[in-house]
């Protein structure tokens, strides 16, 4: 378990810093369309990412907005996703997909095109075809979408191998969830007769959940998590949003601290490098 | 494959068992196994094991499916939509993830899609042509096969494009062995632009204006819609043209018509008339019906022009 807290904090902390980066670039106006950021959610991604490496299981990945977290969580580049955001042909998708639309082939990740829980119905089918596991990630509005609900239906009905992950920060865009639904994902899921499961963002509980599963049935898991941005970085929601990264760093103590350090060298000599964002 | 004499029905039936056993892929659609097999276009012994997968009834996230399954396994998977009025459902993800794919990430998302399309007391949502919605967007190929040659012709030409296909078909056309060949004039008084269903116009047309000895009425049947491509001898007739070009369809003439008329216009200095659907909402009843023009609506629309 060690090892898996100690690769998550120094995912996490790297996504954290990466963003803070992209941040700055923003007020410089060095970036001008949306950035969705994973700041405060990166645990999901990253705890998921260091179990299935345990595991040597290599799934393919189907993120959305708020995907920054899946790619340096399962080990993309990160000069590639930087060069993404300079528009340079060599990022990730070729300067073409911005902040949502990151593909990879090295790690199975495919890009998305913006549409909220697109990726679900896409991924059921990349799965099925191919009968290769799957990981979804979608926000908890994304699981109102009427054809995801149908794709996940589907997922049950043909028992495709698909891990679906919903990273639930309560928020669509600024409608909190009691606003827009009196059910919870995990039941509908279970409903459909799906494995559901319902945690927080805590690495224990993502490791617990995963350490034994194998892609051989469907699996939800709805992990409730913290955005420390709105949507596309506009604004923040509270100051005192409960930060996931914070906590595990203090925990680890002076071992968290070193660990976040070298995460912040790492993305300065990435940035470094970079011309288009030193002008 | 040997086509001589075999209708549409046949080759699709034909074309679909061989890309099965060719790309061990998959022919995505709804009630595909029940009653019917899609109006016979599907081989009957053909069954789930075979590739043949029934979707639920969720028309938007059947087209993301096929989407994912084009793009994990380059299988260039079949769609079937059984009604083009279900387009505005089913293309959603297909125009704006499978043919945005290949200029995104560098990833094509072949699928052969065929929508189908039926008229005559159908009501206001299933009837018609609905391929001017999407025609606009990029990375789509959009055809309207009526025999079993341009069907197959461009099915080959799919194998070897890594772009998705459009193959708007026509239920009316599916006993079809007919090839209809274009009628060339130098100059022409009137050329016929004929897509779809209205290509079966074509033989009333012609019989009836047999005796009209100084009438030279050229004909053009379109299929190859997006990109629109016609022959240079196709682009002569058009350009010489004396009296005027009608576009034939069975889209709303606001529709498909106009876009075909938008680019011809640059060809020709001839006027231009459309003949599509009424700009009207069909009712079910015959009487309250929105129907494509007959072989006779187009004879009176020529009477009138000569």
């Amino acid at each position: 378990m060690e090892k898996i807290l100690t690769s998550t904090l120094y995912k996490a902390s790297i996504c954290r810093e990466f963003e803070k980066k992209i941040y700055k670039l923003i007020e410089r106006k060095k970036i001008s369309f949306p950035v969705y950021f994973s700041s405060g959610q990166e645990y999901v991604a990253c705890t998921i990412a260091a179990t299935l490496k345990e595991k040597k299981i290599k799934p393919m990945l189907f993120g959305q907005h708020r995907g920054h977290s899946i790619y340096i969580g399962f080990g993309g580049n990160l000069k590639k996703l930087a060069l993404e955001f300079s528009g340079n042909k060599n990022g990730t998708t070729y300067g073409m997909g911005g902040s949502l639309g990151i593909h990879s082939e090295n790690i199975n990740m495919f890009g998305h095109d913006g549409f909220m829980g697109s990726n679900v119905c896409i991924g059921v089918g990349a799965s099925f075809i191919s009968k290769k596991p799957a990981i979804i990630f979608m926000g908890d509005a994304a699981f109102e979408e009427d054809y995801v609900l149908a794709s996940v239906s589907w997922i049950a009905k043909k028992k495709i191998p698909v891990l679906l992950i919903v990273e639930d920060n309560n928020f669509a865009i600024t409608t909190s969830k009691k606003e827009r639904r009196d059910w919870s994902v995990k039941n509908i899921s279970k409903a459909f007769g799906i494995d559901s499961f319902d945690i927080n963002d805590d690495p224990r509980q993502i490791y617990k959940n995963l350490k034994n599963y194998n892609f051989k049935k469907p699996r939800l898991i709805n992990i409730h998590t913290n955005r420390l941005f709105w949507h596309s970085g506009a604004g923040i929601d509270n100051l005192k949003t409960f930060d996931r990264l914070k906590i595990e760093k203090k925990k680890l103590g002076r071992k968290g601290e070193t660990i976040y350090k070298k995460a912040i060298n790492e993305v300065d000599k990435i940035f470094n490098k970079i011309h288009e964002f030193k002008k | 494959m040997n086509l001589k004499n075999k209708t549409l029905r046949e080759t699709i039936c034909m074309i679909t068992e061989n890309h099965l056993k060719k790309f061990k892929t998959m022919v995505f659609g709804q009630n595909l196994l029940g009653v019917g097999q899609v109006d016979k276009t599907l081989p009957k012994h053909l069954k789930e094991q075979d590739g043949i997968i029934d979707l639920p009834m969720a028309d938007v996230a059947g087209g993301g499916i096929v989407t994912g399954a084009a793009l994990a396994n380059k299988s260039r998977p079949f769609y079937i939509i059984r009604y083009q009025g279900y387009n505005w459902f089913n293309m959603i993800f297909i125009i704006n993830y499978a043919c945005k794919s290949k200029a995104i990430w560098k990833l094509p998302c072949p699928i052969w899609i065929r929508g189908i399309a039926s008229e005559g007391n159908i009501g206001p949502v299933a009837g018609s042509s609905h391929i001017s919605q999407f025609y606009k967007m990029p990375g789509i190929k959009i055809f309207s096969p009526i025999n079993s040659k341009e069907y197959s012709d461009i099915y080959k030409n799919f194998l070897k494009d890594d772009d998705v296909y459009y193959i708007s078909e026509h239920r009316k056309t599916y006993s079809n062995t007919e090839i209809i060949k274009n009628r060339y004039f130098k100059k022409p008084d009137v050329t016929l632009m004929l897509n779809s269903i209205t290509r079966h116009a074509v033989n009333d047309i012609e019989r009836h204006f047999k005796n009209y000895k100084n009438l030279k009425l050229g004909i053009i049947n379109l299929f190859k819609l997006k990109p629109l491509i016609l022959s240079k001898k196709e682009k002569e007739m058009l350009k010489n043209t004396s009296k005027k070009i009608i576009i034939c369809d069975n889209d709303y003439v606001d529709g498909l018509p106009s876009i075909i008329s938008a680019k011809i216009n640059k060809l020709t200095n001839c006027k231009i008339d459309l003949m599509g659907l009424r700009n009207k909402t069909a009712g079910h009843h015959s009487k309250n019906d929105v129907l494509p023009p007959n072989s006779s609506d187009i004879i009176k629309k020529i009477e009138t022009i000569i």
